[in-house]
């Protein structure tokens, strides 16, 4: 392991952070913590992950769109932020693509995802 | 004025601050960090150290450097630079340098070798807008354009910006912060990029440009000084260093 990775690896560690698997096309519940003045609390954001990228390091970061107030909002997030309280999986979508970009031109019934049935987590261990 | 080091560009990541905040850094690496030479005012006229970093092979290295290690009692080393220090600061030869030498916080200065381009046009050496994508323009939408005036002065005047050979130049980078420094594996860990590729030398000092903070270590900070008060079981190895 090069030295870029183990500390990577190491930071990781230390961040202790529990992320579940999950992938685009599932709905999540992201605890964001928010700082108001002096007082911090966590807001929850929760919508569809469209997209994942540079995996599960250090620069790993997840897209999360939804429908608010009949706006389209997409939130990227750092996946080892330190601002992130919690990760839910909400529903498990069953898609085809890695990539999920097309729901931006999607309204309503067009934009739903089928819920994936025979989930198997060992199979995202690998 | 302190001795800077060298150390070796290891690359880029970045930190999750407690706070939220992430930080990306480039990390440096001291690989066998010691003093190989003095700079005297008696002897040279100016008092400076010279470091030398890295690890060369004895056969690879010329017989007149092999001399200049061995005098000084040091491995061969793959890369050497002076700096210069006032008379006070001088390090004594053989000592090495650790990563504790800089502060978290402080701001530093980096130098090294930019990352060649080769010959490169105008627009992206010298940041030229180029022509225009259409009205007429053909074939030379990325070309500099004109060079200079008319029949006066006749001439293109010296270093117009043109195309040319772009990077492997000596850059310095201002006002860097430390992030972290690793003192047991030799790192230390700058915010932002650092100039030159991956596996280059590159020279650390303290900032030119901000007033140096409080407890920083004079003249260095060096392991010798470091091994036999933190742990004097690791004393032997400190006194084989001398």
């Amino acid at each position: 392991m090069n030295l870029i990775a183990q500390l990577e690896a190491e930071q990781i560690a230390a961040l202790g952070k529990d992320i579940p698997d999950f992938k685009a096309g599932d709905t999540i519940r992201v605890g964001f913590k928010v700082t108001e003045g002096s007082r911090t609390r966590v807001q929850n954001y929760e919508g569809v992950c469209i997209s994942r990228k540079n995996g599960n390091g250090i620069a790993g970061a997840f897209t999360v769109r939804k429908i608010s107030f009949g706006e389209g909002v997409e939130r990227v997030f750092p996946l080892h932020s330190t601002n992130i309280d919690s990760i839910t999986v909400v529903r498990r979508g069953r898609v085809r693509r890695a990539k999920l970009y097309y729901l931006r031109e999607r309204r309503g019934k067009s934009a739903r995802i089928a819920e994936q049935t025979n989930y198997k987590p060992a199979s995202a261990k690998a | 004025m302190r001795s800077g080091i060298i150390a070796k560009k290891v690359g880029m990541t970045r930190l999750f601050m407690e706070d939220g905040k992430q930080i990306p850094v480039t990390v440096l690496q001291l690989d066998g960090l010691q003093v190989v030479a003095q700079r005297t005012a008696d002897k040279d006229g100016y008092s400076a150290v010279q470091l030398g970093a890295g690890t060369a092979k004895a056969k690879r290295t010329s017989k007149a450097m092999r001399g200049h290690f061995a005098a000084a009692n040091v491995a061969p080393k793959r890369k050497v630079a002076e700096f210069r220090v006032s008379p006070d600061n001088l390090i004594g030869v053989g000592e090495e340098i650790s990563a504790e030498h800089f502060l978290e916080g402080q701001k530093v200065d980096v130098s090294g070798t930019s990352i060649g381009k080769g010959f490169q046009g105008a627009m992206k050496r010298h940041n030229f807008s180029g022509l225009r994508a259409s009205h007429g323009v053909s074939i030379s939408h990325r070309s500099h354009g004109s060079t200079g005036q008319c029949q006066d002065p006749g001439k293109v005047f010296k270093g117009k910006k043109m195309a040319g050979h772009m990077g492997a130049v000596r850059v310095t980078t201002q006002n860097l912060e430390v992030v972290r420094t690793d003192a047991d594996r030799g790192l230390i860990m700058i915010k932002g990029a650092v100039p030159g590729s991956k596996g280059g030398w590159v020279t650390v000092k303290d900032a030119v440009k901000k007033k140096l903070p409080d407890g920083v270590p004079f003249p260095a900070a060096l392991k010798s000084a470091a091994a036999p008060a933190e742990a004097p079981a690791e004393a032997p190895e400190g006194g084989a260093e001398e």
